[in-house]
């Protein structure tokens, strides 16, 4: 009976998988198609990706994307890590404004924020393109990075930079040699975050920017009425690209973690000695 | 700690300048009307009235809160199983099924939604298997099924990650002792294992229908052109007709919406807390 509902179970979650990835070889597969069907498979080739290669939108497309996640990334990091420490030693008055204001990008509809956006940049006859959309990708990441931040900055024992500094260090050697190795895993989780939001982002991209400058989302969207193969070999790419950072991502921290954890062998023996 | 405070202020400009200001343009426009770079300064209803007297977008607003509404059904009682089982799951096994479940919510929602497109096409994939056994071929694209399978897909695993962590801090010698004392597996799940994910569902309803309801592009590309949700008349009235102000005033009402029926859910999650909490 119990190995029977455990197979039951397996099959369930086997189901799933087979539901949630059925798309994505699908894509993959024929990405490598030899013929323009969307459905039968006639043969490998690497056409499509020829095709793509050949053809500036797309090719913009993954460029823009990424040019735009690395810069949003860096900014909004930046940005919000120094205001989540700010706040966290400012008053619970002002801690409480930010963190309602932040909810607002967070919990609003993506189309309300884009909407809004929109009007805004008109309103200030700022011509859409790269820099509004970089604005808005940066203005959507921030809240991401702080709310990350956060409760690490809490868990923090508030006396440490002033301890730092009635050391003799200066606020700005408390904040860069105590305070953020202290958060830091806070820091990057926030990074990641932001990066895969803005790499990902479709919406208010689609509102915000214009004159050509289009992210893969925005490519894909577009091209989406015609049978257009290629569209699957660019899907292929960003597969490919994800799979590769989250494999790089995993692997590093794995690293890391054993680097910690030998330091801390080491500690402790030399404490013993 | 003045020092640090200060840091504070150029994000507080920041914020006020591209998250405040912008929403406050979309209230201005939806209380008034024509004129997408001047705004002119007339306080009218006209906007909203106009949604409410033509029955075109209440249907179109009914038929976003009703797709919504099956997608985050569907998304519970499809997901609720995975997440309990990943649960009961050892600690390697969860770490692994919570990477295949998270995986492919890291690629691009548009990508992931085009690869639908051929395989629910009338000679796509499942239509030549159901071939094979003789069924079909059914129409799939452009119906509301598509919209509502596509929303389903993308969605799902929110769904399940946050039924997942709310039942794997839940301790499993409660059902042994709810076994103890009488109950079968049945009782012991209605009454201890669902009251107590009801936390991750309540979270994971918010994140199912919030993105379900205001979603544009896949209604888009898989209910096609003539499919229309709120999200599309929002869209169309911004990028096409540039009827800004009635465009906000959409918008406005869907805000409302959302945020009602999250004070709602939230509401439940509260009195249900505290009953357990009686009880």
């Amino acid at each position: 009976m119990k190995q029977k509902k455990r197979i039951l179970g397996g099959f369930l979650m086997f189901l799933l998988v087979i539901f949630l990835y059925a798309p994505i070889v699908y894509t993959v597969v024929f990405s490598f198609n030899n013929t323009n069907s969307l459905t039968r498979f006639g043969g490998f080739s690497t056409r499509w990706f020829e095709k793509m290669a050949s053809n500036d939108t797309m090719i913009n497309g993954i460029i823009y994307t990424i040019v735009i996640a690395v810069i949003a990334t860096f900014v909004s990091t930046v940005v919000g890590t120094l205001t989540a420490i700010g706040l966290s030693k400012s008053n619970r008055i002002l801690r409480n404004c930010v963190e309602q204001v932040n909810q607002l990008p967070m919990m609003n509809p993506d189309i309300v924020t884009a909407i809004g956006l929109l009007m805004f940049f008109s309103a200030l006859h700022i011509e859409k393109g790269f820099l509004t959309l970089l604005l808005a990708h940066i203005m959507f990441c921030i809240p991401y990075v702080i709310l990350s931040i956060m409760p690490k900055l809490r868990s923090l024992d508030p006396n440490l930079a002033e301890a730092a500094m009635d050391l003799g260090a200066t606020p700005i050697r408390a904040l860069v040699q105590v305070i953020i190795p202290q958060v830091m895993p806070g820091i990057i989780s926030g990074a990641l975050i932001a990066f895969t939001m803005s790499f990902d982002d479709f919406v208010i991209s689609y509102f915000a920017t214009g004159n050509g400058v289009n992210n893969i989302s925005i490519v894909v969207y577009t091209m989406r009425k015609r049978t257009n193969p290629s569209i699957n070999a660019l899907s292929t790419v960003v597969i490919v690209l994800i799979t590769t950072g989250l494999i790089l991502y995993n692997v590093f921290s794995a690293i890391g973690q054993r680097r910690r954890e030998k330091e801390e062998a080491r500690l402790r023996a030399q404490a013993q000695d | 700690m003045k020092q640090f405070r200060r840091m504070t202020y150029p994000y507080i400009v920041w914020a006020l300048i591209l998250i405040v200001a912008p929403l406050l343009l979309i209230v201005l426009y939806a209380f008034t009307t024509k004129g997408n770079d001047v705004v002119t300064t007339k306080f009218t209803f006209d906007n909203f009235v106009r949604f409410f007297s033509d029955t075109l977008f209440l249907k179109v607003l009914i038929r976003s809160l009703r797709v919504a509404a099956i997608t985050t059904l569907a998304c519970l009682l499809l997901g609720y199983y995975p997440a309990y089982y990943i649960a009961r799951c050892s600690e390697t096994f969860k770490m692994k099924w919570v990477l295949i479940i998270t995986f492919p919510t890291w690629i691009n929602l548009l990508v992931r939604t085009y690869a639908w497109i051929g395989i629910l096409q009338d000679d796509g994939i499942i239509n030549t298997m159901l071939g094979w056994i003789g069924l079909g071929p059914f129409k799939m694209m452009y119906t509301e099924f598509a919209v509502i399978l596509g929303m389903i897909y993308n969605f799902i695993p929110f769904m399940i990650l946050q039924i997942y962590t709310s039942l794997t801090k839940m301790d499993m010698s409660l059902l042994e002792a709810s076994s103890d004392l009488g109950a079968d597996k049945f009782q012991s799940f209605l009454r201890v294992t669902l009251p107590l994910s009801l936390p991750g569902i309540i979270s994971g309803i918010t994140l199912v229908f919030l993105p379900a309801v205001s979603s544009f592009c896949i209604p888009n590309m898989l209910g096609g052109g003539q499919y229309m949700l709120v999200g599309n008349v929002i869209e169309q009235y911004f990028l096409s007709s540039g009827d800004w102000n009635f465009g906000s005033a959409i918008s406005m009402i869907m805000a409302v919406i959302i945020i009602l029926s999250m004070y709602i859910t939230k509401k439940v999650d509260v009195t249900e807390k505290g009953e357990a909490k009686r009880a």
